[in-house]
């Protein structure tokens, strides 16, 4: 993945920190931000997984005119007469789950950055699991820019596939 | 306020309940902001008939960005220099979760004081949904 352009916009920040719940004043309120500490509204600690918004090719987001994976009237919108229709076996669990995810912060991201993000594999490797069988798992490091090239941030991801649904807690 | 390095210790807590009976909407909004649209989030008949999981769940970067507002809402705004989380169990709706962070080392690093701490995020079952390390720079 790669992303050429990630403004840091105040309305997605907006967004972003009601859906964690968050109230304070320092990404919502402009006034507020320049006379505190940071000197403007910033991104919270993970905000920059918001960067799928800006990457044209993310698979978890529908694609204009093309079949999605979720249901429509049905449990599936992909068609499975079509020889282009996905594979709805391979499609479970919608590209695996995220098993861990780590940041390291060099610089604050502030209101008005404009970020470029590019990932790059880490390590793979298998585990096997008490509940979802055999553990698949891989790494991927994106390290993320400011428009004056500095690193921002490193973050590391890493996700799991599993042979079956990991299964709920009783 | 950013925490001072006099006024805390090794062996410090601080909790936050970061969400109480967390709701399908709430995980929509996080879906909405995020640009993370896996169906698995709030797609409940996708869920039960394709993915086969009983429920929907929340996205693990929404239970990070949950904790990761108590760790801010302790140690300041713009002061963490690390924090990485493990997933530990999936967070379904109607979750409460709660949020710990504890100090566990306080030492200098080019001339800024930094604070280690173990986070533990559990929910109303005291089942630990993530569990992790985070690291942050100190007023001295």
């Amino acid at each position: 993945m790669a992303v050429d352009r990630f403004p840091i916009e105040a309305g997605h920040v907006i967004m972003f920190a009601r859906s964690i719940g968050e109230v304070n004043d320092i990404y919502y309120n402009e006034d507020y931000a320049k006379g505190a500490e940071p000197g403007a509204i910033l991104a919270p600690p993970t905000f920059v997984q918001a960067s799928a918004q800006f990457d044209s090719d993310y698979f978890l987001r529908p694609k204009i005119g093309q079949e999605w994976f979720g249901s429509a009237k049905g449990p599936t919108g992909i068609t499975p007469s079509e020889p282009s229709g996905g594979d709805t076996k391979k499609s479970s669990g919608g590209g695996g789950l995220h098993a861990e995810q780590r940041y390291v912060y060099h610089k604050p991201i502030k209101v008005g950055d404009v970020l470029s993000a590019i990932t790059k594999p880490g390590a793979s490797w298998e585990k096997e699991g008490r509940r979802g069988g055999n553990l698949m798992f891989t790494e991927s490091v994106t390290e993320y820019r400011d428009q004056n090239g500095d690193l921002v941030v490193t973050a590391t991801s890493v996700g799991v596939r599993t042979e079956r649904p990991a299964t709920v807690k009783e | 306020m950013p925490l001072n390095a006099k006024d805390i210790k090794v062996g410090d807590t601080y909790s936050e309940q970061v969400c109480k009976n967390l709701s399908r909407t709430q995980i929509v909004q996080y879906a909405g902001a995020s640009g993370d649209y896996n169906p698995v989030h709030h797609d409940q008949l996708y869920v039960e008939e394709i993915a086969g999981y009983p429920s929907v769940f929340a996205h693990g970067m929404l239970t990070m960005g949950l904790t990761g507002k108590m760790l801010t809402n302790y140690i300041g705004d713009g002061r963490l220099t690390a924090f990485g989380v493990r997933f530990t169990a999936q967070v379904f709706p109607g979750a409460t979760l709660t949020a710990t962070a504890t100090i566990t080392d306080i030492r200098e690093e080019e001339g800024n004081q930094i604070a280690d701490m173990d986070v533990s995020t559990v929910d109303e079952e005291g089942v630990e949904v993530v569990k992790g390390t985070a690291s942050a720079r100190l007023d001295a």
